[in-house]
């Protein structure tokens, strides 16, 4: 237990600068970019919200190097991320994927904006129309009296 | 001794904050003129005591009296002066008992400034601020105490985070608080009118200046905030969606939502009950922040503090006021009256089109924070939502707002004429047209994104180029004409005008340096050099150092242009903190315009090589630029005659009216 705080404790100390080494780095730029916008994807499971890209704790190294290996096998990205889950589960994609525990999470913003939109659609619909009723000649005079004071007013 | 009058003036503003939260709500009540004048003075000696105890602390920590348990964890006696006193609100003692003083430094404010206030709105003003310095100095006498004192004192403290040992621990936290604890005042308001069950335009133009004291301190302790994690954290990021960054956010965007409604609630009477309700989620949301900060609930980079405890005791604090406030809201929200009819198409239209996407992109921030600690708790399913989920969900609600900033300030209040408005923003829309068609030529149609946000940036800057261009007729009238009348423009039109430009310059910035900045790792000797942009830089080597409280090993570097001519140099640094056991790297950042270079050191491959991350960031510093333009654009709009604390509420001015 002791060894696994001092670890722990280490990890968290090591300076973050330098996450990605040179000796890491494909030699094909094209799969490199990929790797790199996979592993800005994975979440780096020990550190404390931050992506593999982006942590220099041993297990990032580690999950870097396996998308590498994976990408070079010929994996699509979805195969190499597949493959991290299947190791790792879910908590490791800092992107998660749409199914029935988290549609309210993806359906929510689009949901609020219709919800929200369909309301204000409504309500000034409903005003304009309770505006279209001819007014009365009481309401008029009403009506007039109190424009010329807002007038007044400057409202 | 020190540290025993500090916690007899916590004491004892525990007890009077008592009596400014029970009399003079009952004074209101009843009517009673002599127990409502109880408030104003009860305010002002609370926060004395207050300050008081914060001053005995920061005297405790500035001659380190490692007899006290908060600066043996939190100091030590090499550390220097200025990291001795912001250590005061590096830990979560001291930064609660910031927090507590903020909020009473509000309520005094409103004690002091409130005169023009009815009696009995003031008074329930002040209880309600009253109840909540109650909660929070019940929660750090009860658990957070910043005095506990132990025997026999250690010769030594254990320093602070070397992470915080920065010159962004003086700024960002004070900024951020000013702003979190601000909104507590609209929040007060709120429960006030609630409880009083009236509320008119003068409600709005009273909460109006506390919304934008508070939102632009808001926005410069983000800003800070951001700014202060790119340079210390070494991964060249400036902002990591950390749920303790939306924590932050979150409160932002209400408030940028309440600051919008507050203004068609004032001119218009209209959106009254959206208004309240605003002003209660705004708070409600900084007291969520302050939970999820410290309660350890999550575990992020921010997290310093953790203890279950004290998070049960905030839980329940939150529980009260957001629980409360919106039960309150639920009773007696129809008694507010409903005010005046719009058109869709109108000034008010635009603001509520504002509010939509605001208070859209709050929730959603909202529920990409929550929803793994709420499906962990129920289900327990683990996931993460990170920097990916925000991007996708966040970044199109943007889309529309941005691209209607120009036109609200254009639009006639009542009814709009949108054929008009979008004819006098030909101009700036061409431009912004031509900016789009410059990118995508240049980038060979590669950029497609990259060259439609910029459009995007320029066109919010000069869509409110444009509004004060159109109000003081420029290219109408004679060029003096213009002048003058520029100059006699509100200031509100100005502090308008130059916030929409800073969102403009801030976009600019976001999109530039994510699409054109590049990065480099690779392993380099002392004199190799490497092309970055169109310079090269050529590494030097690595020299020893010693600071105050610190050992570190510097990495130089020299900045050539293309004529192998050198312009700057840089250095970039590995640290060591002995009291810690704990190293940290320092980048080395020159700026030149807009734009920065930034190196990080990586842990040396042998004695003469090293490992160094090399960031070209074009525009990056537009991000924060125009952070400030907007703090500054809140600062030009409160000083607004319209705005100014104490101007009379009745009077009207003919020519603001009709400009603004």
């Amino acid at each position: 237990m002791k060894a696994l705080f001092l670890s722990l404790a280490l990890i968290m100390a090591t300076p973050a600068a330098h996450a990605v080494t040179p000796d890491e780095i494909l030699p094909d730029p094209a799969l490199e970019q990929r790797a790199r916008a996979i592993s800005a994807e994975l979440r780096c499971m020990v550190c404390q919200n931050q992506s593999i890209d982006d942590s220099n704790a041993e297990l990032a190294k580690d999950l870097r190097i396996i998308v590498r290996e994976r990408l070079k096998a010929g994996d699509t990205d979805a195969q190499v991320l597949d493959f991290v889950v299947a190791r790792y589960g879910e908590f490791v994609l800092l992107k998660p994927r749409l199914e029935a525990k988290t549609i309210l999470l993806w359906g929510f913003p689009l949901m609020a904006l219709l919800l929200g939109g369909g309301y204000l659609f409504l309500s000034m619909r409903r005003k304009s129309t309770a505006q279209a009723l001819p007014l009365s000649d009481e309401e008029r005079r009403k009506l007039t009296a109190l424009m010329a004071d807002e007038d007044q007013r400057n409202i | 001794m020190t540290p025993e009058i500090g916690q007899f003036a916590l004491a004892l503003a525990l007890a009077l904050v008592l009596v400014q939260s029970v009399l003079p709500i009952i004074g209101a009540w009843r009517h009673d003129p002599r127990m409502m004048a109880v408030a104003a003075p009860a305010a002002l000696a609370v926060f004395a005591l207050i300050a008081l105890a914060f001053a005995m602390l920061v005297h405790a920590y500035v001659v380190s009296d490692f007899s006290v348990l908060n600066v043996i964890e939190n100091s030590h006696s090499q550390k220097p002066l200025l990291y001795k006193i912001t250590g005061v609100w590096g830990n979560h003692e001291g930064s609660m008992l910031l927090w507590v003083l903020i909020l009473t430094f509000f309520s005094a404010l409103v004690a002091l400034f409130g005169n023009n206030l009815p009696p009995a709105l003031k008074a329930n003003v002040l209880s309600v601020q009253g109840w909540i310095a109650t909660a929070f100095l019940l929660f750090i006498t009860a658990t957070s105490n910043p005095f506990t004192r132990i025997a026999p004192a250690p010769m030594e403290g254990r320093d602070l985070n070397p992470i915080l040992q920065d010159i962004g621990l003086a700024v960002h936290p004070p900024l951020l608080y000013l702003g979190y604890v601000g909104f507590s005042v609209c929040f007060s308001f709120a429960v006030a009118a609630l409880i009083e069950g009236r509320i008119d335009a003068a409600w709005a133009r009273w909460v109006r200046p506390w919304t934008l004291v508070a939102w632009m301190f808001l926005t410069g302790g983000i800003a800070m905030g951001s700014y202060w994690a790119y340079y210390e954290l070494g991964w060249g990021g400036w902002w990591f969606w950390d749920p303790v960054e939306n924590a932050s956010f979150m409160p932002w965007l209400a408030g940028t939502a309440l600051l919008h409604s507050a203004l068609v609630m004032e001119k218009r009477s209209a959106l009254k009950i959206w208004t309240v309700l605003l002003a209660l989620i705004t708070f409600s949301l900084s007291l969520l922040g302050t939970f999820l900060v410290r309660s350890g609930v999550l575990t992020s980079v921010h997290t310093f503090a953790t203890d279950p405890g004290r998070g049960l005791f905030i839980l329940a604090i939150l529980t009260l006021f957001i629980g409360g406030s919106l039960a309150l809201f639920a009773f007696r929200a129809q008694s507010l009256a409903s005010g005046g009819l719009f058109q869709p198409i109108s000034r008010e239209g635009a603001l509520v089109f504002n509010n939509l996407f605001l208070t859209t992109a709050t929730a959603t921030v909202l529920i990409g924070t929550l929803y793994p600690l709420l499906l962990e708790a129920l289900t327990g399913d683990k996931i993460s939502v990170g920097a990916p989920f925000f991007n996708m969900t966040f970044g199109p609600l943007m889309i529309p707002l941005l691209a209607a900033v120009p036109f609200g300030p254009l639009l006639a209040w009542k009814r709009g004429d949108l054929l008009g408005v979008a004819q006098r923003l030909m101009t700036a829309f061409a431009l912004a047209l031509l900016a789009t068609g410059f990118v995508l030529y240049r980038t060979s149609g590669r950029e497609v994104l990259a060259a439609f946000g910029i459009g995007l940036a320029v066109w919010v800057m000069l869509g409110s180029l444009t509004d004060l261009a159109l109000k003081s007729g420029i290219g109408k009238v004679p060029a003096g004409t213009a002048f003058g009348r520029l100059i006699g423009l509100p200031r509100s039109v100005f502090g308008t005008a130059l916030a929409h430009f800073g969102l403009g310059v801030t976009l600019l910035g976001i999109v530039g340096v994510t699409t054109f900045g590049t990065e480099q790792v690779v392993a380099m000797k002392p004199g190799d050099t490497l092309p970055v942009a169109s310079y090269r830089l050529r590494y030097d080597g690595i020299t020893p150092a010693t600071g105050p409280n610190y050992t570190e090993e510097q990495g130089r570097f020299t900045l050539l242009d293309s004529a192998a001519k050198p312009v700057d140099s840089i250095i970039a640094a590995r640290r060591f903190y002995p009291a810690r056991r704990m190293p940290t790297t320092e980048a080395g950042i020159v700026t030149h315009g807009v734009d920065q270079f930034y190196i990080s050191l990586g842990d040396g491959l042998d004695h003469d090589g090293i490992v160094v991350r090399v960031w070209w960031k074009p525009f990056v510093t537009l991000i924060w630029l125009g952070a400030l333009a907007m703090m500054a654009g809140g600062f030009v709009s409160l000083l607004d005659r319209r705005l100014r604390v104490g101007a009379p509420a009745k009077r009207k001015i003919a020519r603001t009216e009709a400009a603004a």
